[in-house]
């Protein structure tokens, strides 16, 4: 099984410790939703989990073998990272952006084969892309690159997505949409973390909460026992919790 | 597919343009007379002409111009930016100062080929400094740091003017300066072309990586792109390949620019599919230059150098601003 463990995470930037003796582990099957307040050290914490920053002290393993002595490819086969806000550097066609999310499968100086190219499809099609394939990926709107990039990192169905604000500047049915995407992978047996902002579209789906603040853990808890005392201490705002048929809603006083 | 057909048309006008070159000049040949002239075991006129002048002239057009539209396309794609070339990282300046140098201290009179020699390690010192700088940062730190040894290597070349010991050094300088393949022998091939082939096989492994690159770097480095590997490739294969190519003709300008932009829309921009065409078409370029300055000369040469910038120049504007309007 592919068990993404993280034990006594340490940062330190300048005379800042932007993580602080992290420990976690998340568990195939699992929706973990990061939250934290601007500058909580989320997205550094997702950037370790992807085996991409070099720690002070600690370390992620995954199924039982530290990120550092995997081999970069084998990595890249098993875990699908995406930044904040990507970006597309050229006007490549979406197709081949998704595409590129089989960089570690494809051969060297090879294309892309018959049965990579129906994954492709399928990414695309399950990221409702298939009438944007053609398009160059510069111009497509906020909400169509963020699906192509989301496609892209699910084209070669890795245990384990780290998606580092898959919400950020999309409306609401795009990010609905973009959640019910992640949700679809975590039903699959799939590890998904997340880092969120919207806290009534994160705890509408996920399972499990890890509330950061200053590099520290505040809470490692399900989902379903996030209250108003962990969002005061974690944003200093009053907030009220409203849990319904229709999911959770999070309303600030 | 379109970037094969694409490839195959460049090598059929490289290979026309290369014919061109063999046959015009200030003798006009007819392909009779070259073909006779090589095969035939006595020296006659056209076979002196084709075999000490013109092929080893037509050898080094076209691996000065692969290396340089093959290093531009790489150059590129690394940096993501449409006006990165070598020039941009200081490692023509660096090998053009290392030539200066010689010329400057008439090294060239007891060893013919110091001159490109120490073009060459000027082009690798100027490569080492510039990946040395940049060592902790990303792109951004390279490019600041190209500038930067660009900039003292401009600085060395205005210095060796400065203090030259006699106009005639001076003339003779600037002349190097302004790019030319008038008098290379076969020495000169054997000197640079080794290195241009080994420097071009370099840049032609970082091709994968370029295309993960138009994700940017750090999801580049997610899909196992090991970014220092890549940019220490680059760096050396430019260094190799561009180091070579001015050493041996001096600075020829734009071609490195031009090439990938013009090749780039035929293979959808895919940056690693950019590389084989933008080299072809870099060749063709610069022979189509070199047979251009040929036919130009009458009582001076006009220099290789000189033709690329003033073709190139207009036309990379041209390029840019119809580029615009295409995409915002």
């Amino acid at each position: 099984m592919t068990t993404l463990t993280a034990s006594g995470l340490s940062i330190t930037r300048g005379t800042k410790r932007v993580l602080d003796s992290v420990s976690a582990e998340f568990v195939p099957g699992s929706f973990t939703v990061v939250i934290g307040p601007n500058g909580a050290g989320k997205s550094t914490l997702m950037a370790v989990l992807a085996g991409l920053l070099k720690l002070d002290a600690g370390d992620v393993t995954l199924g039982g073998v530290a990120l550092g002595w995997i081999a970069p490819k084998t990595l890249a086969k098993r875990r699908a990272y995406l930044p904040q806000t990507p970006r597309a550097e050229w006007p490549i066609s979406v197709e081949r952006l998704v595409a590129l999310g089989l960089t570690p499968q494809l051969p060297f100086f090879g294309d892309v084969a018959p049965d990579e190219a129906v994954k492709v499809r399928a990414a695309l099609e399950a990221c409702d892309l298939l009438a944007l394939k053609d398009q160059a990926a510069t111009t497509l709107s906020g909400g169509e690159l963020a699906r192509a990039m989301l496609a892209r990192a699910i084209v070669g169905d890795p245990p384990l997505l780290l998606v580092d604000e898959p919400t950020a500047g999309l409306d609401p049915r795009h990010a609905l949409d973009a959640m019910a995407r992640l949700k679809t992978r975590v039903a699959a047996g799939r590890t998904v973390i997340a880092a969120v902002h919207d806290l009534g579209l994160a705890l509408s789906v996920a399972t499990r909460v890890i509330a950061l603040r200053d590099g520290r853990v505040l809470a490692d808890i399900a989902a379903a026992d996030v209250d108003a005392a962990l969002l005061k201490a974690l944003y200093d705002v009053d907030a009220r919790i409203v849990r319904d048929d229709a999911g959770v809603s999070v309303r600030y006083l | 597919m379109n970037g094969r057909i694409l490839s195959f048309g460049l090598f059929a006008v490289l290979l026309a343009a290369a014919l061109a070159s063999l046959l015009a000049g200030r003798v006009w040949l007819t392909p009779n007379e070259v073909v006779e002239g090589l095969l035939s075991a006595d020296a006659t006129l056209a076979g002196l002409i084709v075999g000490e002048l013109r092929l080893p002239r037509l050898t080094l057009a076209m691996a000065v111009g692969a290396s340089l539209g093959l290093s531009g396309a790489v150059l590129q794609g690394l940096l993501r930016n449409p006006l990165a070339e070598a020039g941009l990282l200081g490692i023509s300046t660096g090998a053009a100062l290392g030539a200066v140098v010689a010329i400057y201290y008439g090294l060239t009179a007891s060893f013919a080929l110091a001159t490109p020699l120490l073009g060459l390690v000027g082009g690798f010192i100027a490569a080492a400094l510039a990946f040395a700088l940049s060592r902790s940062g990303g792109t951004l730190a390279l490019i600041l740091a190209g500038a930067a040894v660009s900039s003292v290597a401009a600085a060395g070349l205005a210095l060796a003017l400065n203090l030259a010991p006699n106009p005639y050094a001076a003339f003779e300088i600037t002349t190097w300066l302004l790019g030319s393949l008038a008098d290379r022998t076969w020495d000169h091939v054997w000197l640079g072309v080794p290195f241009m082939l080994v420097g071009c096989g370099l840049l032609f492994l970082t091709a994968p990586a370029l295309d993960a690159l138009s994700l940017g770097e750090t999801q580049a480095e997610s899909l196992g792109v090991n970014m220092r590997r890549v940019r220490l490739l680059a760096l050396t294969g430019t260094a190799m390949a561009v180091g070579a190519a001015t050493a041996v003709t001096g600075a020829v300008g734009f071609i490195g620019l031009v090439a990938p932009h013009l090749v780039r829309p035929f293979v959808g921009y895919r940056p690693g599919r950019v590389l084989l065409p933008s080299a072809l078409l870099g060749a063709v370029l610069l022979l189509a230059a070199d047979v251009g300055s040929r036919l130009m000369s009458y009582n001076t040469e006009i220099k290789l150098g000189v033709i690329t910038s003033i073709i190139g120049a207009p036309f990379f504007l041209w390029l840019v601003l119809s580029m615009r309007r295409r995409a915002p």
